[in-house]
């Protein structure tokens, strides 16, 4: 169909997807932009390239220490929702359970509520127990809100994996625990750390949920530039705009290409 | 143990985590807001437990209430309207290109990597005053002063179409990509035009791609309350600003509980009736 590509109803929808494709970035490449500006003001006109807005943020105690803040509540989300969401994959792919349909949508629950509402119930929830606004309150609700998008993820490449290994190796006499930490973990390392980062990532990000779980003092970067962003945009926000713009993206890439290297060593 | 019983055993032990800290964290949590929505804040701010049904009363008779809930309906169908006319041409183009499709995607789905907050933000430096678009428009001489564009619906509505078309693009490519492409070869050598076999083929069979996306563009945009904060003005609050005013600021926690109650009944009629008909199968494909 060599045609169809060169058509002039495909001329048109390749346009189109450009401009959509420019919609996309164009904010986000003025965000680069405008933090190499030398000038006070975050916004136009130029007045020369400059480093000093990334210096000022190096040098700026508070978005350190939320991004000590973000990192740490990124990485004990990640390792708990992976954990918990691997298990249950394992559960759903490998083993007949009955209302697996009925399984899957509980679990991935948390996407479907608003998550204003999942964060008011909780609140009021962990409140009533006692747990007042904490890191734990906010640990907690990062993970049942990241643990959906593990399982999906997790779930998808699991389906890949062939079952024969696993039964090759207990009919070679290993027992379902070193089965699974000798043959299963190591071919599903790649789905495991896709939803770690995964998990990471959305928990790096999230505003909506964390502003109603933070105690009062703590920030993490979004709440941070948040609260930044209440006085006027200023240069030094587009520069932690770059910074994250390089994490989230240059990340997730790393990590592909990580996915990628070990899934061709291990074969498959 | 037999086998037999180990294997019934097992995934039960390996759900059993995810599926106890959903229960705990999200299912328990949504009935105790439930019987919350019923205490009463007296007015020495303390809550009296009881059933009251004020709280719902002032929920669901005050206009105030209602014209924002509307207003939030209606930005959430503009903006997966909006969503659905820019995603899909765009989707269709991946899922069709002779090109590299993975690169394609991930092209498009890298800004969805981008932070929330920051993407939100970068739109004032586009449309402020002393943004991209005034100083290119001052520059070719086109206007004599500044134009203010920021802090309307419409802004608020830009903001969450560049937030949530990502989805979109994804779950329609998802359904494009899945549909055997010799099908409209097959519509055309039975004389349809390529329009025609797009109209009656191809686009019959990636509607559920559409919904899928279409259902999480109008839930995650009818959710928020961050871009209205930071792109809309003094009156283009949503519904879900209403709902941390009355947590956070004013820690009316049993009104609060109504009014969240009272968004999670809107949008899970619409899961449901969504449910129904196409099933949440689909909608996993297309969030994996």
């Amino acid at each position: 169909m060599a045609e169809r590509t060169t058509s002039f109803g495909w001329h048109m929808i390749r346009g189109y997807a450009v401009l959509v494709y420019i919609f996309m970035f164009l904010p986000v490449m003025v965000v680069v932009l405008l933090s190499f500006n030398a000038s006070q003001f975050g916004s136009f006109p130029m007045t020369g390239f400059s480093f000093r807005w990334f210096i000022e943020l190096w040098e700026n105690e508070a978005i350190l220490r939320a991004f000590r803040t973000s990192v740490i509540l990124g990485l004990l989300t990640a390792a708990i929702s992976t954990t918990l969401g691997v298990l249950a994959s394992l559960a759903l792919v490998r083993y007949r359970v009955p209302g697996a349909n009925m399984i899957s949508t509980i679990l991935i629950a948390p996407i479907l509520v608003p998550e204003v509402v999942l964060a008011v119930a909780l609140l009021l929830f962990l409140n009533f127990l006692g747990v007042n606004k904490s890191f734990a309150l906010l640990l907690f609700g990062h993970v049942i809100f990241t643990l959906p998008f593990v399982i999906l993820v997790v779930q998808a490449r699991l389906i890949a994996i062939r079952r024969d290994v696993e039964e090759a190796a207990m009919s070679l006499g290993a027992s379902p625990v070193q089965t699974f930490f000798q043959v299963t973990l190591p071919l599903m390392l790649p789905a495991v750390l896709a939803g770690a980062l995964f998990a990471f990532t959305i928990s790096f990000d999230d505003i909506t949920g964390t502003l109603f779980w933070k105690p009062g003092g703590v920030e993490t970067v979004p709440t941070q530039i948040f609260a930044m962003l209440r006085n006027s945009i200023s240069p030094e926000i587009n520069a932690l705009g770059t910074v994250m713009i390089v994490m989230t993206v240059g990340l997730p890439l790393l990590g592909a290409a990580i996915a990628r290297q070990l899934s061709k060593k291990s074969g498959l | 143990m037999s086998v037999e019983a180990r294997e019934k055993r097992q995934p039960w032990i390996l759900l059993s985590p995810a599926l106890t800290a959903i229960t705990l964290l999200l299912f328990i949590p949504l009935l105790f807001i439930l019987v919350y929505s019923f205490w009463l804040r007296t007015a020495t701010g303390a809550d009296e437990v009881g059933f009251y049904l004020d709280n719902w009363r002032e929920a669901l008779t005050d206009a105030f209430y209602r014209d924002i809930l509307l207003h939030t309906l209606r930005i959430a169908a503009i903006t997966t309207l909006l969503c659905a006319v820019m995603g899909y041409p765009a989707a269709y183009f991946i899922a069709r290109s002779k090109g590299n499709k993975p690169v394609l995607l991930l092209l498009l789905m890298l800004p969805f990597w981008i932070s929330y907050i920051i993407r939100t933000m970068s739109w004032i430096n586009i449309l402020g005053v002393s943004g991209a678009l005034n100083t290119f428009l001052l520059w070719i001489g086109i206007i004599n002063e500044p134009m203010q564009m920021l802090y309307n619906e419409a802004t608020v509505i830009l903001g969450l179409v560049h937030f949530l078309l990502p989805f979109m693009v994804l779950n329609v490519f998802v359904s494009l990509d899945g549909i055997d492409e010799t099908l409209e070869d097959a519509a055309n050598s039975l004389g349809a035009t390529r329009w025609q076999s797009f109209l009656q083929v191809t686009l019959p069979l990636s509607l559920p791609g559409l919904a899928a996306g279409g259902l999480l563009c109008f839930v995650l945009g009818a959710g928020t309350y961050i871009t209205p904060l930071v792109l809309g003005g003094t009156s283009d609050a949503m519904f879900a600003n209403l709902v941390f005013e009355a947590i956070i600021t004013q820690l009316n926690w049993p009104l609060g509980s109504a009014l969240s109650l009272m968004l999670l009944a809107v949008l899970g009629v619409l899961v449901m009736i969504y449910n129904r008909y196409l099933g949440m199968a689909q909608l996993m494909k297309g969030l994996g």
